[in-house]
């Protein structure tokens, strides 16, 4: 932009300092010469600006070109660049942390499952125990109860039997001291009959 | 240091004669295309800024080697700068802004090696610097607004009487920017430069006694430095406020670094009064 407006600015100055450039051309050496003595500031000498505003002005296009073109363009797309690759980074850190946290809640619910699950075996387990204890129970009680039915068959059995045998017994006793006591009066037949009417 | 050499007779200092421009190839006069001490350290200038920002940014490094961080830092910085006070509308002036900045702190900088020469301290130098950017910014301004840029030059907000002085002393103060604006930088320059110089001069003559002008020597120098960095960022600074004034007419929130808004403060009081 400058660089523009620049030169004719400096045009202005040159064109008048370049004439006295040229006639003080004389003057500068014998100036030369005292230069140990300067009193006054060098700056004011007119002669020595067209010289310095020129080469003033070509070092500023040089570095103008060489900022805007090189310098500047690089460092700002660097700057750019490592500003992406940190968002990028960030980014990225935070997908990591929600897949951590996913990974997390999916690692609960595994282990709320499992948990329920074992529940469920421990539970199924217990109630297949209790189906075969109930089982082996109904089966012992069944067995206990046909032993008890049998023995009481048998108990009664022999009961009846003993009963009879007593019948026999007694009848056989009594005709045996009735045949004592009164020998050859005995009938057998009325004996048992007797008996059996006493034992009712 | 020329005073050591002639040291026998007194002080014999001539704080001036660093900024006397010389041919460095024969003996004669400064004609235009004279390659002269000035044109040596613009050329040194140069090469440090183009060492400095594309040298040492060859890598294109996401991760910045120390000469890269620095060449970044000095871009974010004037980025910084220019958008604060200018608004994004300066953005397409930011390498030019950038690039005065850059040359007149190393220009600043480099003066700063002893036996060398201060560019920057040469009115020849600052006075058409300040003229680029007085030229530059009142074309932006009329190719940004036309005519309407001349209402930088009428305060609306004062009581109508007083707008016709406002407006002269606002044209004034605009007529009278490239003059400050190059006086100052030169001004400075050339101040602490000249300083060094007499402590210098009289540290030669002294003996054992330098002592006292040396420690002075380290104090200025160490000021010296600071007015470098300080110019070249004040140059620069008042360079975004002008450019500002152009695109933004008032309306963007200006940093009224400059004297001429100190104007209206005592108007303001006036001004609600007539409302």
């Amino acid at each position: 932009m400058a660089s523009e407006t620049e030169p004719t600015g400096e045009g202005v100055v040159e064109g008048a300092a370049h004439g006295a450039d040229t006639a003080a051309h004389g003057a500068d050496t014998a100036a030369h010469g005292a230069e140990h003595g300067a009193t006054g500031m060098p700056q004011l000498d007119f002669e020595t600006w067209p010289s310095q505003i020129f080469w003033l002005v070509i070092a500023l296009v040089v570095l103008y070109f060489l900022m805007s073109r090189i310098a500047l363009p690089r460092i700002g797309s660097v700057i750019e660049e490592r500003h992406d690759a940190i968002e990028s980074d960030l980014d990225r850190a935070a997908d990591y942390t929600r897949q951590a946290e996913e990974a997390e809640a999916a690692y609960e619910l595994a282990l709320q499952e499992a948990r329920s699950k074992a529940q469920e075996i421990a539970a199924e387990t217990r109630a297949e125990i209790q189906k075969k204890v109930d089982a082996a129970m109904a089966e012992a009680e069944s067995r206990i109860s046909e032993r008890t039915a049998v023995s009481e068959a048998r108990i009664a059995e022999i009961r009846d039997e003993a009963a009879a045998s007593v019948e026999a017994v007694a009848a056989d006793t009594a005709a045996a001291l009735v045949e004592q006591m009164l020998p050859g009066s005995a009938d057998d037949a009325e004996v048992r009959a007797a008996v059996a009417a006493r034992l009712g | 240091m020329a005073a050591g050499a002639e040291g026998e007779g007194g002080f014999a200092i001539h704080p001036m004669d660093q900024f006397i421009v010389k041919p460095l190839f024969g003996d004669g006069g400064v004609g235009l295309f004279t390659v002269s001490n000035a044109t040596l350290w613009m050329a040194i200038t140069v090469a440090v800024v183009s060492l400095l920002l594309i040298a040492g940014t060859r890598g294109r490094a996401l991760v910045p080697s120390r000469v890269q961080s620095m060449a970044e830092l000095l871009y974010g910085f004037v980025r910084k700068m220019v958008t604060d006070v200018a608004g994004e509308k300066a953005a397409p002036y930011f390498p030019y802004i950038f690039t005065l900045f850059v040359f007149i702190l190393f220009a600043n900088l480099l003066a700063l090696i002893p036996y060398s020469y201060t560019v920057t301290a040469q009115f020849a130098v600052t006075v058409p610097l300040a003229l680029a950017v007085f030229i530059s910014v009142t074309v932006i301004g009329f190719m940004k607004h036309g005519t309407h840029f001349l209402s930088l030059f009428w305060p609306t907000d004062a009581p109508v009487a007083l707008r016709p002085v406002l407006c002269i002393i606002e044209l004034i103060s605009y007529f009278v920017r490239p003059v400050s604006h190059s006086i100052r930088l030169g001004a400075n320059l050339m101040a602490g430069h000249a300083v060094l110089k007499v402590f210098a001069g009289f540290a030669g003559p002294l003996g054992i006694g330098a002592v006292l002008p040396i420690a002075m020597m380290v104090g200025v120098f160490g000021l010296e430095v600071l007015v470098a960095v300080i110019q070249a960022y004040v140059f620069a600074i008042l360079t975004c406020v002008y450019l500002n004034d152009a695109l933004n007419l008032h309306g963007h929130s200006a940093h009224d670094e400059d004297e001429h808004h100190s104007d209206y403060i005592g108007v303001h009081p006036d001004s609600h009064a007539a409302h």
